[in-house]
């Protein structure tokens, strides 16, 4: 059902007990578990066993609002990430990172650090806060327009390639001969002076295992679309279906080309929303339960309610289609919807051969078919 | 051998060896400084000798020497908050501590960073609460160097208070009710509901290491643990003391705040071979090139050209040129009254610059026999010197093994250490109280 040499790419995104706002009210929602190690253990090994290529760990979007209809409570992402990578080896894991209301240079050190204790294995989905509410959590500046919220999310991923790069891959040199640990020629300042922000560096992180961690950026607002052609590895989208997928598809692929790259090093990933059962009618039965308890609201992106054939036959109908490279999973139900997409739906897109029967162990850029980028600066140096 | 309850115990923790001259990364069993795996063989280590904490101090920006990158120690280290969470998953007792700067963060995110670290390790986490005003660090944060030096404990203060009212505002239930948390001061002004139950020591353990009489009094009114420096028992006591006395004023007792002094320690078969081994270690921390940047450190100038076996400079100290170094720890001190003090010694024992600066930068605390360093560091706990002390390897991944060998028994028989964890969580193993 796939062009070969182009591999199907599945990620999923975890956040909760699942997207549908009732799903923690269901048995195995493990609520009290979520603040602990182990649900979070879980999740990831789950999404390994699948063969997932990555695993985006999902913060809040919006600022608690004490609504106890709701279930508001989650711990920090990039922590997650960080506890989960030494016992969860063979899956990429992505935090998602708010750039509003957090320093640049704390993040990119986070992000290099995280690619570190992975082992190469860092993502990073760029995020931006929008609400009064989350504004005033942090207090130091008021809610702004979006378009100019994702002009500075632009700058901090520009600087953040900067400061990866600030260190080049051997200036550890450890000389005893003459004293020094590092040839500081290979160390560079950042120098990034943008329109919202400054920041010197060098990096205090030396350069990960990756070079550049995997940057992943949703593209939906069109204040976004710019910024994701412009610097994403990965890009999300979400659309009310297939049709409209390969519209906005095309339209990330035109403006990565105007931003002068070539359109083939992005992977875009539609999201699907899913939630399974044994047959359609169990599945929709356990959608209206959900719903009984706390509406959700209309799906605003493809959601497939239905069986494992079901939707591995809907991944092929968007890879023939070229809808997109890949599908992100976000699961209504946590941890249903994920054990019955890892046990029901892969199997299926193996045995199509749409996904390979041994997932691969690289880094998380290889498995996104992107290559160790050289050091822009030694690049200068040896072209 | 049965000893007596009560004798008072002792408490170790170890600091993942970091950016400055003590660490040495010229043997060649020296490891990666970055690589996760020397960060789990070196906290799986200090676990198994049952030690309270690792330590990870935090840089925010290359120390620079006359302009330029230093290049003669360690440069570069991870994230530490993250490198704590992923330690978190391969340790189960050992607690997990770490500076973080409370100028370049805001109480919201930082106060979700460290309760996710709490809950995530199941209750093993500190922070050594640190603040900076210089503009030389602030260069890499959106606000630059803002905050003015006089403000630094009020900057401090709010931020414990802030992120003290986040932390407890929550019960450990996830789900339950989290009130609105309004915060106004100085500093800060926020409002919102946390996102975070909470978590299993209620708040992580508090560190706070200033020396200063406002230090002394923040650390006393509100750290759990206290990093400070101190060279000798006398001055240890007197410290300790100072502390201790401090504490009724705000309704503390002495079991509430744990002292405990940064300590290196070199060790040998026989006393003869500690000493050798002190003497190699000393020399190898203080290379040519670190005794002359040393040098230049003090004397504000450029003394590339000097001999590091020679005699020291004729010419003095440039006072007006006190920030050669940028971005390290600073002691303050007269520099011409140093280069004195340094010229007397090196004539009356008649040390060249290397010579000179191994004798007086280069000194570890604690030398000899396993026997002989565990009961150097007893007697010093119990005469009231500390409680403990958090040590400070010169090897990087390997630097504790020998020490959990071979000291942490004899501590044991010795009555004064622990045989097995008593409790999950950090504030068991220092025995303090949990929060309410």
């Amino acid at each position: 059902m796939n062009t070969p040499g182009t591999p199907l790419h599945l990620a999923v995104e975890i956040g909760g007990a699942g997207r549908h706002p009732a799903a923690w009210r269901l048995p195995d929602a493990d609520v009290a578990g979520l603040t602990g190690a182990a649900h979070h253990v879980r999740l990831a090994r789950a999404a390994a066993r699948g063969g997932l290529d990555l695993v985006v760990l999902a913060e809040p979007c919006a600022a608690p609002t004490g609504d106890p209809d709701l279930l508001e409570d989650s711990l920090d992402a990039v922590a997650i990430a960080a506890r989960v990578a030494p016992v969860v080896p063979g899956i990429g894991l992505a935090p998602q990172v708010d750039v509003t209301h957090s320093e640049p240079f704390h993040v990119q050190k986070a992000i290099a650090t995280l690619d570190l204790v992975s082992s190469g294995r860092a993502g990073w989905e760029v995020t931006v806060s929008r609400t009064p509410a989350e504004a005033a959590l942090f207090g130091r500046t008021p809610a702004r327009p979006v378009a100019e919220l994702w002009l500075e999310a632009a700058e901090v991923i520009e600087a953040a390639r900067l400061l990866w790069d600030s260190w080049e891959d051997d200036a550890v040199v450890r000389d005893a001969a003459t004293g020094r640990y590092v040839d500081r020629e290979k160390i560079h300042y950042a120098d990034f002076e943008g329109e919202f922000f400054s920041v010197k560096g060098p990096s205090i992180t030396p350069r990960s295992p990756q070079g550049q961690p995997l940057v992943v950026v949703r593209a939906d607002d069109p204040e976004a679309l710019g910024v994701a052609a412009r610097w994403a590895d990965v890009v999300r989208i979400s659309a009310p279906g297939v049709s409209q997928a390969a519209a906005a598809r095309l339209e990330v692929q035109a403006a990565a080309a105007e931003s002068g790259r070539d359109p083939s090093g992005i992977t875009v990933l539609l999201d699907v929303e899913v939630l399974l059962g044994g047959t359609d009618g169990e599945a929709r039965g356990a959608l209206a339960a959900l719903d009984a308890l706390t509406p959700g609201p209309d799906p605003e992106g493809v959601q497939y309610v239905g069986t494992p054939e079901g939707l591995a036959a809907l991944v092929g109908e968007i890879v023939r289609a070229h809808a997109a490279d890949g599908v992100t999973f976000v699961p209504l139900t946590l941890p249903g919807s994920l054990d019955a997409i890892v046990d029901g739906v892969v199997p299926l897109l193996v045995g199509a051969g749409a996904r390979p029967s041994t997932p691969s162990s690289g880094t998380l850029r290889e498995r996104f078919g992107l290559s160790r980028p050289a050091n822009r600066h030694h690049a200068e140096v040896c072209p | 051998m049965t000893r007596p309850q009560t004798r008072k115990q002792v408490h170790l923790a170890a600091h993942f060896p970091g950016v400055n001259n003590t660490t040495v990364w010229s043997d060649p069993a020296a490891g990666s400084q970055t690589d996760f795996a020397s960060f789990a063989t070196f906290s799986r280590a200090a676990e198994r000798g049952l030690f309270d904490f690792v330590f990870l101090a935090e840089g925010l920006r290359l120390r620079e020497h006359r302009g330029r990158i230093h290049d003669l120690d360690v440069v570069g280290r991870p994230d530490t908050l993250t490198v704590l969470n992923a330690i978190a998953a391969v340790t189960e007792r050992v607690g997990l501590a770490g500076t973080i700067n409370t100028t370049f963060n805001e109480p919201y995110g930082l106060a979700r960073q460290f309760a996710s670290l709490d809950h995530l390790s199941g209750g093993r986490s500190a922070w050594n609460l640190v603040t900076s005003s210089d503009a030389f660090t602030g260069a890499n944060f959106r606000r630059g160097g803002f905050l003015k030096p006089e403000q630094r404990y009020e900057r401090a203060g709010d931020m414990l208070a802030a992120a003290k009212a986040l932390w407890l505002s929550r019960s450990a239930e996830v789900g339950s009710e989290a009130p609105v948390v309004g915060y106004e001061s100085g500093q800060f002004s926020f409002r919102g509901r946390f996102s975070v139950p909470r978590s299993p020591q209620g708040h992580p353990v508090l560190i706070q290491s200033g020396d200063s009489e406002q230090g002394r009094e923040f650390g006393a009114a509100t750290a759990d643990a206290i990093f400070s420096r101190h060279s000798t028992i006398e001055a240890g006591q007197e410290f300790y003391r100072d502390l201790k006395d401090r504490l009724p004023r705000h309704g503390r007792v002495d079991t509430d705040l744990t002292i405990l002094p940064a300590a290196t320690f070199v060790l040998g078969d026989t006393p003869a071979d500690a000493a050798e081994n002190a003497e190699r270690i000393r020399h190898e921390q203080v290379s040519p090139q670190t005794a002359i940047a040393f040098l230049e450190q003090v004397w504000g100038r450029d003394l590339s050209a000097y001999d590091p076996d020679g005699p020291l400079p004729d010419v003095d100290p440039d006072p007006e040129n006190v920030n050669i170094t940028r971005g390290r720890v600073r002691h303050e001190r007269d520099p011409l009254k140093v280069a004195r003090d340094w010229r007397e010694l090196a004539e009356a024992k008649r040390l060249s610059i290397r010579e000179l600066i191994v004798e007086t930068t280069a000194r570890h605390s604690f030398v000899g026999t396993p026997k002989q360093v565990a009961e150097q560091i007893d007697e010093a706990v119990q005469a009231d010197a500390s409680d403990g002390f958090i040590l400070i390897p010169h090897l990087v991944p390997t630097g504790l093994d020998t020490f959990v060998d071979t000291v942490i028994p004899e501590l044991q028989d010795r009555g004064s250490y622990r045989t097995a964890y008593t409790g999950p969580t950090l504030r068991d193993h220092l025995g303090l109280p949990y929060p309410t």
